[in-house]
């Protein structure tokens, strides 16, 4: 029977990791001192499963790492061994490590070998350090380990078996019958029963065993397939194995001699199980069965597909999307079927109808697409416990909103940018706890994550109640880089917004947590990548936050559909502010920047999209012909001028870089109702383009105040 | 068709101890831990147990403690699967009534083969 087992791979890998992400999570739960004995229950299980299956599953390299880890875990929970932070935090470095072997059978990689085995010899070393190391650690997981396994004697033709089963063998769910049924099956055998044990039929038991038997089975045997045969129930009766020799003509003189209870037992059952059983049967279905699971192994990885877990109820909610969807399809299908002018209500009724089931549809389909951020935030507990106890800081981490839905790409991309945030909350936000005390605060710090929806948006914060950002040296700082003026009048915002400027560190000393100065920008072009925002609030002495605005979904975007020439083009909603019609008196012709226009108290600079985007027969070359549609992005606002607005709609989006290639200015594309395209400005790249060059010493920038 | 209940708190390897056995004709019932698999048994007959031994809520040695002491479990092979192969534990699990067990890592040939040699 030949199985692959590469199908069972993904499932493997999917609660394997979250194995990882348990034991994670209960190893930091374990105080020195007060450790919940679940928890390393816990811990211990998933190990154990992870071990179990990858033995099976044929990822040696797994298993035998994961041996070390469980028999630590095992004595823990024995309470062989006490929870100190040495041994968990070994442990955890382990799940580390359990992690890359797990991601690179996945990905049909290498793990770095050198630092798995490290890893082990530094858990070996902490099982070592215990006087009372058990003894039996040296299980071999893999059946490979030289076991004394007693030599056949060459010129053996078969065993003489005497078994005598204890009566209550049975009540263990073994059947003498189906023992000698199987020995009988290894070769020619002669069997003898012996019923001089049977009571009386008045004391008889039915539920007993009485009888004993006497076998002799000829042919090349190896001694461990009779062993194995017997491997459950040796303690359950009396039992002899005695090779028949080949140049003994008579067994009989040696066999008689012998008194079953005194025989050497068969050894250790154990051992018998994990000797390759197959060789008994005279074929290799061990053999090849592993060889079919490593030889899947690559290519199940190389077609792995990112696969999520949704919620059953929005699958449900699909189902009957998609019920409700075929219903009308076939009202109006009838309807269609003979169709006259004075049924022409009825199919506005159904085509309405359509259009309502095909957005709920819609929607549903993109709950798909949404995960709760705690896969994102999970990570951070961990985080924060290494890094605190690094630099020798304490901090409280809490986290809310972890039931926040977040698109999938969201989530995968945002991860790197908040490890960013919290290292540098805690390396440079938070005090040390003596400098704490001095200020008149708690001694243990507090870093917070929340995450929850507003008005369209996700937000996600992380606050400290750290020293808060130093203005004055932001500020020495910026101007020693050129990168402000000084006397240049900036607001705190302002100053606060330039740690995101490419290059700019403010640590001191560059530690090797955060401050290698290459930071700030890069977490604010992931962001905007993402088609989000980030922006800083801080208080000196009181601690700072970082604000990240990210839209709800990233494959729909509300749109305004605004007209230039020929051309439609596509402003997300989220970034208009207004739309107004120009007077000739709000325009100033300021030198050097351009056209800029009075709106209330502020002066915006106009953009012409034509020019811009070079579109040749744009019908409005007067600002007085057209519209200006004020629009925002990172921070910054100016006026966007554009022949008309057309309609505000739903945009699928399209992604231009996939078919195309990265265009400035231009997030996505997205095909209209009448089969044309339209491509999706991207605000914040388009002022960039438009206003050429470093948005913080471009001119623009302080005007905007 | 025999009937075969599987319990193991590990998704994988219930698929895979499942669909092996299904494979070679036998009907599975699959249970995620001891408690589940206790309920099952008692709501059903089953010919052959097969459980893991360190799962949540009831570990596999209580599981089989328990499954022994009801009549209808009286005879029936419950067999563990065990990657602890010390002694100890295969001692516990006899003690507890367990027929026999299956190390792990083992492969679906070897659980097959097992599982004819206690439900012939």
């Amino acid at each position: 029977m030949s199985i692959d087992m590469a199908q069972f791979h993904q499932v493997f890998f999917e609660e394997s990791f979250e194995g990882l992400d348990i034991m994670e999570s209960g190893l930091l739960n374990m105080d020195p001192g007060t450790v919940d004995p679940e928890d390393i229950n816990t811990v211990f299980r998933a190990a154990h499963s992870i071990k179990g299956g990858s033995g099976t599953f044929g990822f040696e390299d797994i298993a035998s790492f994961t041996h070390v880890m469980e028999t630590l875990l095992d004595e823990m929970r024995d309470g062989r061994r006490s929870v100190n932070t040495e041994t968990v935090d070994v442990l955890l470095q382990s799940v580390d490590t359990l992690r890359e072997l797990l991601s690179a059978a996945r990905d049909g990689g290498e793990a770095d070998e050198a630092r798995v085995n490290a890893q082990k010899a530094a858990l070996e070393r902490v099982l070592n350090d215990a006087p009372e190391s058990p003894a039996d650690d040296t299980e071999d997981i893999n059946g490979t380990a030289a076991q004394p396994v007693p030599r056949e004697e060459p010129r053996t033709i078969g065993w003489h078996i005497v078994f005598r089963p204890h009566p209550h063998m049975m009540q263990t769910g073994n059947d003498p019958l189906r023992i000698i049924r199987e020995l009988a099956s290894l070769g020619e055998s002669t069997i003898e029963a012996d019923t001089h044990g049977l009571p009386s039929f008045q004391v008889y038991e039915p539920e007993q065993s009485y009888l004993s038997w006497d076998i002799r089975l000829r042919g090349e045997i190896p001694r461990t397939a009779v062993d194995e045969i017997f491997e459950w129930v040796e303690d359950d009766c009396d039992l002899a194995v005695m090779p028949i020799l080949d140049e003994l003509p008579d067994a009989h003189v040696q066999q008689e001699s012998v008194n079953p209870s005194e025989q050497i037992r068969s050894q250790p059952v154990a051992e018998s199980a994990k000797n390759d059983d197959s060789t008994a049967k005279g074929e290799s279905p061990v053999g090849s069965g592993t060889n079919k699971a490593t030889g899947k192994r690559k290519s199940a990885a190389g077609g792995s597909t990112g696969s999520i877990r949704v919620d059953i109820g929005k699958i449900d909610a699909l189902i009957n999307m998609v019920g409700e969807l075929v219903i009308t399809q076939s009202m109006l299908g009838m309807l269609g079927e003979d169709f006259d002018m004075s049924r022409v209500d009825r199919l506005q009724d159904g085509l309405a109808q359509l259009e309502r089931h095909t957005r709920e549809l819609q929607e549903s389909v993109m709950q798909i697409r949404m995960l709760p951020i705690s896969f994102t935030f999970s990570r951070f507990p961990r985080l924060v416990h290494d890094l605190s106890t690094k630099l020798g800081k304490k901090v409280e981490l809490k986290l809310t909103g972890e039931h926040t839905e977040v698109d999938k790409t969201v989530i995968e991309k945002i991860g790197d940018p908040l490890v960013h945030l919290v290292r540098n909350s805690l390396d440079h936000g938070l005090e040390t706890p003596e400098e704490r005390i001095a200020a008149g605060k708690q001694e243990t710090g507090s870093v917070e994550l929340n995450a929850f929806h507003r008005g369209g948006n996700i937000i996600i914060e992380v606050r400290d109640d750290g020293r808060g950002l130093d203005k004055d040296r932001l500020l020495k700082k910026g101007i020693e880089k050129g990168l402000v003026a000084e006397n240049n009048g900036l607001s705190d915002k302002q100053i606060y917004d330039l740690i995101f400027a490419p290059g700019f560190s403010t640590a001191e000393k560059v530690s090797d947590v955060s401050g290698r100065g290459v930071g700030m920008d890069v977490v604010r072009k992931n962001i905007m990548e993402l088609g989000g925002s980030i922006e800083i609030d801080s208080e000196p002495g009181k601690g700072s936050a970082i604000i990240i605005r990210l839209p709800l979904t990233l494959a729909i975007l509300d749109g305004q559909t605004v007209a230039v020439g020929d051309e439609t083009y596509i402003v997300p909603l989220t970034s208009i502010i207004e739309s107004i019609q120009i007077r000739p008196d709000m325009v100033n012709l300021v030198a050097g920047r351009g056209e800029t226009f009075k709106l209330r108290d502020e002066y915006l600079p106009i953009v012409r999209l034509h020019d811009v985007l070079k579109v040749e027969n744009a019908r409005a070359k007067e600002l007085t012909e057209g519209l200006l549609v004020v629009v925002e992005g990172e921070g910054r606002r100016c006026g966007l001028f554009v022949d008309d607005l057309r309609g505000q709609q739903q945009v699928v989006i399209k992604s231009l870089e996939a078919n195309y290639g990265k265009v400035m200015g231009i997030s996505g594309a997205t095909i209209l109702g009448d089969g044309s395209v339209a491509l999706i400005l991207d605000i914040p790249g388009l002022m960039r383009q438009a206003f050429d060059g470093d948005p913080l010493t471009s001119p623009d920038w302080r005007l905007s105040a | 068709m025999a009937s075969i209940l599987a319990v193991d708190d590990s998704a994988s390897m219930r698929q895979m101890v499942s669909f092996t056995l299904k494979g070679a004709g036998y009907e599975v019932v699959e249970a995620a831990d001891g408690v589940e698999a206790l309920n099952i048994a008692k709501s059903r007959s089953v010919n052959l147990v097969i459980t893991d031994v360190n799962m949540p809520n009831m570990d596999g040695i209580t599981l089989i403690k328990e499954l022994r002491g009801l009549p209808n479990y009286k005879f029936t092979p419950l067999l563990m699967l065990t990657t602890e192969s010390s002694p100890e534990k295969k001692q516990q699990g006899k003690a507890a009534g367990a027929t026999g067990w299956i190390v792990k890592p083992f492969n679906p040939e070897q659980l097959i083969s097992t599982i004819k040699r206690v439900l012939g």
